[in-house]
């Protein structure tokens, strides 16, 4: 499969200035694509316009030059967002997040060091690291073909930082899904990406 | 023992001293009405631990009666009153920008009026009795709640778990029962006891006026404003015994709640 943006425009308001304005994209499933550009160029609602959260106003997202709209079903294109407590119901157990996903499998469970005993949890009883590992696994299911990493790592100590980096990319290259990472820190983009796109104003 | 422990007790005491006041009051319908003329006018004792009225009326048995009156009535009113603020408040949150304006004029409109006067208007307007007054409670109590409800699924809608679940591939039925379903639960259930205690209150109030049950009925509202009369002459017991249990009545309803909510928010679910 292969994503594709095409002259993607999109503001906010119709005051606002564009945001984005035909910004053009191409990615294979065997990419790692870095974005980098400072707070405010629209790293996150580029994210949002490529799965599909948010409508450009002109241009449109492509999926092997099918819309990505048009797809039933689980999504192929999914997104980490930034905030994982913003990202579960905080009514609903742990176990039961986990099973929103597309059948998520023990070894993603497990590489991603989720513990037994934090499945009975509500979500106000985890860390902010802990809750990103459970959106992280969720995003994982079985039809997904393309991962957005929305700056995941920026809550989390260096140690658990390089865990799930390691664990993202071993996954992503065995099952040959692309991923598009956000982040700020140039240091970490240029260790695991095949290329890196810059975003300007 | 900890704060749930704790809480559960309280929610279960207010349950069922309640429970046993509603299902007592059923069983004393004769012995609420039963006059006798050798013992009228007795202070609180304890053959009668809240005395006995002019006609030689036991006034515990009566205020059980008229409690547990209350409480059905108060039960009735407020079921009705929050199914309907449920389906009003999804219909205004779902149903586009006309049907909520429409719903929302209908809440500001009710919500204008002062509640007693309206609740006089409807029970006088019904011809007053049991189906006045039921329906007038339900009518004028289902305001803020519907608005609670309307913005809680409003809310919901446009948070991000929603929105993920969506692209997650699962339908509408699935995110309103798996998602919205363990918001909106506990609100209702609380809004539910909540309303108790006013639909309570204000049942009594309109029948104290005179507004509400008729006379043969011993409401714990034409308990209280027969005893007035005898007040004057003394007779201090006839009024303040049924009151404070009214009192009661309406803060252990508010305990209730209160603990149910404390139970199943997650946020104080394991304190």
């Amino acid at each position: 499969m292969i994503l594709t943006a095409k002259d993607i425009s999109f503001r906010y308001s119709k005051k606002d200035r564009e945001i984005l304005s035909g910004f053009s994209l191409e990615v294979s499933q065997e990419e790692v694509v870095g974005l980098v550009a400072p707070s405010g160029f629209g790293k996150t609602t580029l994210c949002k316009i490529l799965a599909g959260y948010q409508k450009p106003d002109r241009g449109e997202v492509l999926l092997d030059g099918k819309p990505l709209s048009g797809i039933k079903g689980p999504c192929p294109v999914q997104m980490i967002w930034q905030h994982p407590e913003q990202s579960v119901n905080p009514r609903l157990r742990m176990r039961e997040v986990i099973l929103e996903g597309d059948n998520i499998g023990q070894d993603i469970i497990k590489g991603l060091g989720i513990e037994e005993d934090w499945m009975n949890r509500y979500p106000a009883e985890l860390s902010g690291g802990e809750l990103q590992r459970f959106c992280i696994a969720r995003a994982l299911g079985k039809s997904t073909g393309f991962l957005l990493a929305d700056e995941i790592s920026t809550m989390l100590d260096l140690i658990t930082q390089s865990q799930i980096w390691h664990f993202l990319l071993e996954e992503t290259r065995r099952r040959h899904i692309g991923l598009i990472a956000v982040s700020h820190s140039s240091a970490l983009l240029d260790e695991i990406c095949t290329r890196k796109i810059e975003l300007q104003r | 023992m900890n704060q749930r422990k704790k809480t559960i007790i309280y929610f279960t005491a207010a349950v069922i001293f309640l429970a046993a006041v509603a299902i007592g009051g059923l069983f004393c319908k004769e012995a609420a009405q039963a006059t006798d003329f050798s013992q009228k006018n007795l202070l609180p004792g304890l053959s009668h631990p809240f005395g006995t009225d002019w006609l030689g009326r036991d006034m515990f048995v009566r205020t059980i009666r008229g409690l547990s009156l209350s409480i059905l009535i108060g039960l009735a009113a407020a079921t009705v009153s929050a199914f309907a603020a449920l389906i009003l408040g999804i219909a205004s949150a779902t149903l586009g920008k006309g049907v909520d304006a429409v719903i929302t004029w209908i809440i500001d409109l009710v919500m204008g009026i002062p509640h007693i006067l309206l609740l006089l208007l409807i029970s006088v307007a019904l011809g007053k009795g049991l189906t006045g007054v039921v329906v007038g409670v339900a009518l004028t109590h289902w305001t803020s709640l519907a608005r609670v409800i309307r913005g809680e699924v409003m809310q919901l809608r446009e948070s991000q778990y929603i929105k993920i679940a969506e692209k997650l591939g699962h339908g509408k039925l699935h995110i309103a029962v798996k998602h919205m379903l363990p918001h909106l639960v506990p609100q209702f259930l609380v809004g539910l006891i909540l309303l108790f205690p006013h639909a309570i209150l204000h049942e009594s109030s309109i029948t104290f006026l005179g507004f509400g049950l008729s006379s043969e009925q011993p409401a714990i509202g034409i308990i209280l404003s027969e005893s007035m009369k005898y007040l004057v002459t003394g007779k201090w017991w006839l009024a303040l015994f049924p009151g404070l249990m009214l009192v009661l009545t309406v803060i252990l309803f508010d305990v209730a709640g209160e603990s149910l909510r404390k139970l199943i928010d997650p946020g104080s679910a394991h304190k």
